[in-house]
């Protein structure tokens, strides 16, 4: 009966050297999906990257596609202007939410409050949108016309931020060794001693990269900025100015660009990709130097 | 002895200062999202009726419901579904279960997935654009849009289905060994099974994330709000319906509220459903061990 077993066996480890095939070119084709991106977006961008200094993109008189002049600048301060302020709102926050879960809850509150900020996380940006464009724009309206804004787009992104730095640093605060938060109770330091000193240092690494991954956001949202921003090109001189930013400006444009203008906005999509990649490139290499 | 009681008043003062920094924000934080919700409620409760849920729209949106849009909507998360559980679950398996976590291979698809998982929509939007609608020659329709979400959602099935297969001890994998059965019947019969839950829990976040999306849809799945015949015809998503009205139709407000909070509730639906069976999945493990 041994031709038996050996023909099972010979059987088994075909079907798994099967699988194993099978599932490597699936990981190929998903690894492939990203490189399939960048190359489409090089080869778009082509006509205007061999043709035309980049420099271009910073010297030019003003951003009017049809006539050919392609200023990016007014535009990336835009992106950069509402990111940061965004950022600044978000992060505070952020982390006191993330200090309420873990240090000042009571059990159950704490699970229900982590439940809303991952609700909140779950909220389409079109949603946060259409809810800035009828419910803040107004309201900054009657402070300060016209409304559309800046000001708008911060307050919206930081709302939609704020979900990823409240857990990302949630995540990193639990993983804080209980021993620490014992020894520095026992050394006498207040509460908020203990989480100043030893918590928040402790936890520093995972909480900037959930603040990296965050401000990724921010620089690639669309939607929630294009409905409530305003969409003027121009360098804002103050938060009540509506401002563009580049996502908003692929968004806006790509319905009717042709030729070199259209090249141009696959151009500010390859620069959010590199960004995005540079970005998501420091999260891993802080948490490589974490680990190490 | 003075100064060490007004130090420790100094300490008690700070203490108590940052708790209500602490509380104010995230009651700050609780008003806004009950804020928002309410908002969506008031302004969308009224126009909200079985017939708005199946009737097809008319007059660009104002009137009428959002029928075809639902199903427009569905049937590109059917292609999403379709053409990203295969490569992600394959992905992640071939992460979690045959290639040894440090090895080279494995950390550059891990690293793209990241990549992938950070890029902004709008970008995607760009791509399908290119790729499934102009180079593929599939024009504006369901099938580029689907396609065009299921490189998003890529990200979200391998991440989530790798860690929930990761968590399956490996006395598991040992026991199966030991019973000689082969990987892949220990991977269909055992494994698989056991992380079924995040699994499930990964595809519902994937759902909501695709059901969410705007931007990427713009340019790859077209505007056009009528009832789809075809994948290759054009096909408007709810986030869009809900984005054209509000900005392209005077007098759309109503019936975009509405849809909104037909979004809104499916939405937190999903993600409800999604967190209970991921807790309910830990709960269970910590039991059984």
């Amino acid at each position: 009966m041994t031709w038996l077993r050996r023909n099972i066996l010979f059987l088994l480890m075909r079907t798994d050297t099967l699988l194993h095939w099978v599932l490597r070119v699936g990981a190929v084709i998903s690894a492939l999906v990203m490189f399939l991106i960048l190359l489409f977006l090089l080869v778009e961008s082509w006509p205007v990257l061999q043709h035309k200094s980049p420099l271009r993109f910073f010297t030019d008189a003003s951003w009017h596609p049809l006539e050919g002049t392609y200023n990016l600048m007014p535009i990336l301060s835009g992106t950069l202007f509402a990111s940061i302020g965004a950022l600044l709102l978000a992060i505070p926050l952020g982390i006191a939410s993330a200090l309420y879960i873990v240090y000042y809850a009571a059990p159950c509150c704490a699970l229900w409050y982590r439940r809303l900020i991952e609700l909140l996380a779950g909220i389409p940006s079109v949603v946060f949108g259409f809810w800035g464009l009828t419910t803040l724009v107004p309201l900054i309206n009657q402070l300060h016309p016209p409304g559309a804004s800046l000001l708008a787009g911060i307050l919206v992104l930081a709302l939609m931020i704020l979900p990823t730095i409240a857990l990302t640093a949630h995540a990193t605060l639990l993983a804080v060794p209980d021993e620490y938060l014992r020894a520095a109770a026992a050394l006498g330091l207040s509460r908020w001693g203990v989480i100043a000193g030893v918590a928040l240092p402790a936890a520093q690494t995972g909480i900037v990269a959930g603040v990296i991954l965050a401000a990724g956001r921010a620089i690639g949202e669309t939607m929630a900025v294009l409905m409530v921003a305003g969409n003027v090109v121009q360098h804002a001189g103050s938060l009540f100015d509506p401002i563009r930013t580049l996502a908003a400006n692929i968004a806006l444009e790509m319905a009717y660009a042709m030729g070199d203008h259209r090249a141009v906005l696959f151009v500010s999509g390859l620069v959010l990709m590199f960004l995005v990649m540079v970005l998501s490139g420091m999260v891993g290499w802080l948490g490589g130097n974490h680990h190490a | 002895m003075l100064e060490l009681t007004v130090v420790n008043k100094w300490y008690h003062y700070r203490d108590r200062l940052m708790q209500g920094i602490i509380y104010f924000a995230v009651i700050l934080v609780c008003c806004v999202f009950i804020w928002i919700l309410v908002d969506l409620l008031q302004g969308g409760w009224k126009h909200l009726s079985l017939d708005f849920l199946f009737d097809s729209p008319r007059d660009a949106g104002r009137g009428g419901g959002i029928g075809s849009i639902l199903v427009s909507t569905l049937l590109i998360l059917l292609v999403a579904l379709v053409a990203a559980l295969p490569l992600g679950w394959s992905t992640a398996v071939l992460l979690a279960e045959f290639v040894p976590a440090g090895s080279h291979s494995g950390r550059s698809i891990r690293y793209s997935m990241q990549v992938l998982a950070g890029v902004p929509s709008i970008v995607f939007g760009l791509f399908g654009n290119a790729f499934f609608s102009i180079y593929l020659e599939l024009g504006f329709s369901i099938l580029s849009g689907g396609l065009t979400l299921a490189c998003m959602l890529l990200p979200i099935l391998v991440s989530t289905a790798e860690a929930g297969l990761r968590a399956v001890p490996n006395s598991y994998r040992l026991s199966a060994t030991a019973l000689g059965m082969s990987r892949s019947a220990a991977l269909f019969h055992l494994l698989l099974p056991v992380a079924s839950p995040t699994l499930a829990a990964g595809l519902l976040l994937g759902i909501g994330r695709a059901a969410a999306e705007t931007a990427a849809l713009l340019f790859t799945s077209g505007y056009v709000a009528r009832m789809p015949g075809s994948l290759l015809d054009s096909g408007r998503a709810l986030a869009l319906h809900i984005f054209d009205l509000s900005m392209n139709v005077p007098g759309g407000d109503a019936p975009a509220y509405a849809s909104a909070l037909v979004l809104v509730a499916l939405l937190l639906c999903i993600n409800i459903l999604a967190m209970q069976l991921v807790q309910g999945w830990q709960r269970r493990r910590i039991t059984s061990e």
